[in-house]
């Protein structure tokens, strides 16, 4: 939390000034009981109506004061708060927008969501209460002791007795209560997840004739939620009613003792009265401190969340002078090792092969063979361990990002469309494309026709992630948005599955006659699609066990051979 | 997501809606709060006792300032000579004041301890109502046609059996009695101030209209631009998941410029309408505080001079001014209440909503049950669409005879996973008629019909659980030996002993410590182990690659021996082998027959065969 307060930098004079504000906010409340003491004293007991008026001005005069300093404060504080959670918001999405796919990757996408929205309006609402509040809370507490030891010290003692047990009070009651709010955390997430469970298996529970099973799961989770919340709550019930109690024997104490002094002649009833107000606002104070102290450790945790994305920093940079090359269209892997982070084995160890320009190359294995992987690391979203990477002749790490990223046309295995228009989408690897670039696009990606049957064409509108298209839909717009593009390298992974056949076909097909000068690598399972490459990569835990045409690999690689046999007829393999 | 949905579950319990903030408002105002009355009708004589001791705890409270101040004006009576002479002796009536602080602290003890009662009672209220809504809900959900799942999102129900439930049993606890005891207060404190002064009192209810006016008027305004704020919130957490799942795209296509221009146009616009809410909703306090000290100061100055003129006695001042004080605060704590009540209601109308949907048509008295089922299914001229005016099947004819294996083949939409969903009755046919062994599926009790049935599907659905109790899933009261050899037919017995557990290995919640090949080993033990008469495998090795599909296909073909399977397939040799094949596309059959018969026919099949299963005329 404090490391966060850095950003409050820019802001210091305001923050300044509103301490300074809700200095005075604090001393007119304070002075408030003191005037009416006076009233008391010299006004009521000395039968003098004027003072009272006057003193009456003065009293409106000090409130009057005292509410507008509440309203700069507010005013300041809002400002603050909000710019503050702006300036902590842009920096995060600054970052996360500059991960590269291992930070990513180590954080997660929904965490990185949740950190970036709901962390950071966590942080900002304790921080608006903290100038609030918590500047006003010690104030308060702090001026008030001293006001009340001012206005009659020997009856202090009332507080010397009162306050550390109100404090013992709300110390003992949280540190039972804090343990059970873990644990009601703890069972509420059980029963989401029975209940989960039962949502998205619904309909194997209801193959399987066990719906009585899921009912006493269910009802055994909820009883034992609310056992514990019914003791939580119990426990808590003692809290407000113990304070009330405390406050109002202090008020006791303080008359009893205030009797007895003015007997001596050592008080005045004024006083008194100006005293047990003193009291009440101490103790509210420290309640509303408790309150803020309980608030905290939650925005603490926020603020860890948020410190870690702000603390992490992308291990993948430019260079510092960039390689340039007037090749296109050239690809070459050469003893390239990449493994994960942490990970124990490499997820591809000597990966060595050249793609040139109007060469289709191939890639196939088993699921967890590291075919994804290999497609990943050529647009550079993870850095090698070891080798190099090539394209058009030059290490991918002696260039910069953009410039690589330009070269390539990407379409990743799991469709990815933003919301906004067909033709919106299409452009985004190119934004100045024509309409005609569109339908030349669409038409190879074989989506003219689907497009062109909607009534809005290309200006249909797509939901947030495609919804509102179908599986085979959206990969064609993916793969149309690669072309958008005409990039100098095009990577396909796995994109051709999910299509029928016989539009997979067409698709390779019109991609071939089109791209003469781009080097093409596709990730397939399905050998029939991959059997016309130029050169296919089998890869089998993350190392290349074949590398040829499909009439070689047939002859020489098991793996290949094994997939082959997988997945086509006998008559077929003759 | 399991981390994502926690978070959020944190987020929804941050209190109650601030005040100016606007909350949603219930449809049925008087109707959902009827029912929910009646949820907490078993709870009568509790009430009864919580409102009582609510009352009586109040009472004793707002007792309190009166009777101090009986002490305050007999100090004052008794010092009074020193008025005149600075050191005349006076002597103070200690026996009477004593007496007078016993007696307030007996109602102080009193006021706490039923205070206690109260909150504690309304501890157990609260939590056993909201778990009995909890249950509710989910015999209801057991008992709604799946219909209402496929057209929600989990995160929709999910809400509402947490987060709205949450906070109706949040409002139960706090806010109900508030309501109470605040108006006791309001009430009993005006009583007590007009006995006291009625002139005072007219002063103190001047300061009601003014502070009701800031309320309302600032409540309005800040609502505007709460629900602004509300509004870009949304549009900022929008924009930062698409581009967060998008994170890929954005890198592959150098878009990370234009996506934080976009974020930075937005950030600023939360920043404008933010700090005006909170700005406006902020001022409403001090505003209120003003006007409370206003009453404040008008009644020091008024009750000092009244003193003096001997129209009141200064306790009766001293007890007036915390009772002006007690009395604004209610005002402002119950216009927040009943916000929070409000938003109450209206969650309850969600969670009531789920309540009234229409259940799944109940089981007839004289429904049937097959006992060994033979295993012949026929659709008889089956009608079926999703949407009313969309049909989906039409006319649909199929005749199954025992032991046969039917594939089922055609394009993605045609139909294929809707006849899983008849089958079994998860959705009811809008005409025609299915049967199984000549009995109509309708009359067949639910859990005998699904009990005949076996089902493997795509979705490999496990439970967070260990994997023995996974695979026992298909049968209750399934034995250790049965699980076993379930698992061997299934080819999982191997895999499962080379986990460190073996059969007591835990499946994590995402099930992710596993690969999905060994997934789907455990769901076809599972249908194994249930024994069924009929099978139904939905594309059940659609999302593993080929030769794992193998292994997994020798598992299937163990499971299919000897009985009615429904094949949904892409894998060329099982369709091939099928007894039948029906070809399916918009919904209605086009072809059956047996493979050579439909290469024959030289149609659809053949065509789909030709350009799904070889490699013919792919490159031609």
């Amino acid at each position: 939390m404090i490391r966060l307060f850095k950003f409050l930098r820019p802001y210091t004079i305001l923050v300044i000034l509103t301490l300074v504000l809700v200095y005075f906010q604090a001393t007119s409340n304070l002075e408030l009981p003191n005037l009416m003491a006076v009233i008391v004293n010299d006004g009521i007991l000395l039968g003098n109506v004027e003072l009272i008026y006057k003193v009456g001005i003065e009293m409106l005069i000090v409130t009057l004061i005292g509410t507008i300093c509440a309203v700069l404060v507010n005013f300041i504080s809002s400002h603050v708060a909000n710019a503050f959670g702006r300036d902590i918001r842009k920096k995060v999405f600054n970052k996360v927008e500059n991960f590269s796919l291992n930070e990513f990757d180590k954080f997660g996408t929904s965490t990185l969501i949740t950190r970036s929205t709901n962390d950071i309006t966590q942080v900002q609402n304790v921080t608006l209460m903290m100038m609030r509040m918590m500047l006003m809370s010690p104030m308060m507490a702090i001026g008030g002791i001293y006001m009340a030891i001012k206005s009659d010290a020997y009856l202090s003692w009332t507080l010397v007795v009162s306050i550390p047990v109100i404090i013992l009070a709300i110390v003992v009651v949280a540190s039972k209560g804090i343990p059970y709010f873990k644990v009601i955390q703890v069972k509420l997430d059980k029963l989401n997840l029975v209940l989960r469970e039962h949502l998205t298996g619904i309909r194997v529970v209801r193959a399987f004739n066990r719906d009585k099973h899921e009912k006493a799961r269910f009802e055994n989770a909820n009883n034992d939620l609310t056992e514990t919340s019914v003791k939580v709550n119990q426990l808590m019930a003692t809290i407000m009613p113990l304070m009330m109690l405390i406050m109002n024997f202090t008020t006791i104490a303080i008359i009893w003792i205030s009797s007895i002094r003015m007997q001596d002649n050592l008080s005045n009833i004024g006083d008194m009265m100006a005293f047990i107000q003193y009291a009440m606002q101490i103790m509210f104070s420290l309640l509303m401190l408790t309150m803020i102290f309980v608030m905290i450790p939650r925005a603490q945790v926020s603020a860890v969340r948020i410190n870690e994305i702000l603390n992490t920093n992308s291990d993948i940079n430019n260079p510092e002078t960039e390689e340039l090359t007037e090749k296109k269209g050239f690809v070459e892997f050469e003893h390239v090792t990449f493994r994960y982070v942490g990970a124990e084995e490499p997820a591809l160890t000597n990966i060595s092969f050249k793609s040139n320009p109007g060469e289709f190359t191939a890639i196939i294995g088993g699921t967890g063979s590291g075919k994804s992987t290999l497609i990943n690391l050529l647009p550079r979203f993870y850095d090698i361990e070891n080798g190099s990477i090539k394209v058009d002749g030059v290490d991918i790490r002696e260039m910069n990002q953009e410039t690589l990223r330009s070269k390539i046309g990407l379409v990743p295995q799991k469709t990815l469309l933003f919301s906004g228009t067909i033709a919106d989408n299409l452009r985004y690897g190119k934004g100045e494309a024509t309409e005609e670039e569109l339908i030349e696009a669409t038409k190879i990606a074989q989506a003219y026709e689907f497009i062109s049957e909607m009534s809005d064409g290309f200006n249909s509108h797509i939901a947030q992630g495609g919804t509102n298209f179908s599986g085979g839909q959206k990969q064609r717009l993916s793969i149309a948005r690669a072309l958008v593009r005409r990039p100098e390298v095009y990577l396909f992974d796995d994109n051709f599955s999910a299509l029928d056949f016989k539009t997979d076909a067409k698709l390779r097909k019109a991609l071939r006659n089109e791209i003469k000068e781009a080097t093409m690598i596709i990730v397939a399972q399905r050998v029939s699609t991959v059997m016309d490459a130029d050169r296919i990569i089998v890869l089998d835990n993350g190392k290349i066990v074949g590398n040829g045409k499909h009439k070689d690999l047939m002859n020489t690689c098991e793996v290949y051979r094994e997939i082959v046999s997988s997945q086509l007829s006998e008559e077929e393999l003759k | 997501m399991s981390e994502n949905k926690k978070e959020q579950n944190q987020g929804g319990h941050q209190g109650g809606p601030r005040m100016g903030m606007p909350v949603k408002k219930a449809k049925d105002f008087k109707g959902t709060s009827k029912r929910l009355i009646k949820y907490l009708s078993p709870y009568k004589y509790s009430f009864i006792i919580v409102f009582i001791t609510a009352i009586l705890s109040t009472l004793f409270t707002i007792i309190g300032p009166k009777i101090m101040g009986l002490a305050t004006t007999q100090l004052f009576k008794d010092i009074k000579p020193r008025i005149f002479d600075q050191y005349a002796r006076v002597s103070i009536n200690f026996s009477y004041i004593r007496n007078i602080l016993l007696l307030l602290a007996l109602f102080y003890i009193i006021s706490s301890l039923f205070s206690y009662i109260q909150q504690y009672i309304m501890a157990g209220i609260s939590q056993k109502t909201v778990r009995k809504m909890r249950n509710d809900v989910n015999n209801k959900l057991a008992k709604l046609p799946l219909k209402y799942f496929d057209s929600r999102t989990h995160g929709e129900i999910l809400s509402r059996v947490t987060n709205d439930i949450d906070m109706i049993s949040n409002t139960l606890q706090q806010s109900v009695t508030q309501l109470i005891t605040g108006l006791v207060t309001i009430i009993g404190v005006l009583i007590i101030m007009s006995i006291i002064s009625p002139i005072l009192t007219l002063v103190a209810l001047f300061t009601l209209p003014l502070s009701a006016i800031i309320t309302v008027s600032i409540a309005k305004k800040s609502q505007k631009f709460f629900k602004e704020q509300q509004k870009t919130i949304g549009d900022l957490n929008g924009h930062v998941e698409e581009m967060f799942t998008g994170h890929k795209i954005i890198k592959a296509y150098g878009r990370e410029e234009s996506s934080i221009t976009k974020f930075n146009e937005i950030n600023n616009k939360l920043y404008k309408v933010g700090w005006k809410a909170q700005f406006i909703s902020g001022i409403i306090f001090p505003l209120l505080n003003f006007i409370s000290n206003l009453g404040y100061v008008v009644i020091c100055v008024i009750g000092g001079k009244m003193v003096i003129e001997n129209k009141i006695k200064i306790g009766d001042i001293q007890a007036f001014i915390n009772y002006s004080r007690q009395f604004t605060q209610p005002i402002g704590q119950i216009a927040n209440i009943t916000n929070i009540i409000q938003g109450m209601v209206a969650a309850s109308e969600r969670v009531f909503e789920i309540l009234d949907e229409k259940e799944e048509i109940q089981d007839t008295k004289d429904a049937l049950v097959i006992d060994h089922t033979i295993g012949n299914v026929r659709f008889e001229h089956v009608n079926f669409s999703y949407k009313q005016d969309t049909p989906l099947i039409e006319d649909m004819n199929i005749d199954v005879k025992t032991g046969q294996t039917i594939a089922i083949v055609g394009p993605t939409g045609a139909g294929k996973t809707t006849l899983v969903n008849l089958l079994m009755r998860f959705y009811e046919i809008n005409d025609g008629k299915i049967t199984i062994d000549d009995i109509e599926i309708s009359k067949l009790k639910r859990n005998n019909l699904r009990s005949i049935f076996g089902m493997v599907l795509q979705d490999t659905w496990l439970f967070n659980g260990t994997i023995r109790d996974n695979i026992a899933y298909g049968r209750e009261f399934a034995n250790e030996e049965e699980i076993i050899h379930a698992a061997k037919a299934a080819n999982a017995d191997h895999f499962i002993r080379t986990l460190p557990d073996g059969y007591d290995t835990v499946l994590n919640e995402e099930a992710s410590n596993i690969s999905q090949g060994q997934r789907q080993l455990l769901t076809i033990a599972r249908a194994i182990l249930a024994n069924p008469a009929i099978l139904i495998l939905d594309e059940a090795t659609s999302n593993v690659d080929t030769r794992t599909e193998v292994h997994i296909q020798k598992a299937m073909n163990e499971l299919m021996k000897g009985r009615t399977s429904f094949v949904i397939a892409h894998r060329l040799s099982t369709i091939k082998n099928a007894d039948n094949i029906l070809v399916m596309n918009n919904g209605t059959v086009i072809e059956q027959g047996n493979h050579q018969e439909l290469l024959d026919k030289n149609g659809f099949y053949a065509d789909l065969y030709n350009s799904q299963f070889t490699t013919k005329n792919v490159l031609a």
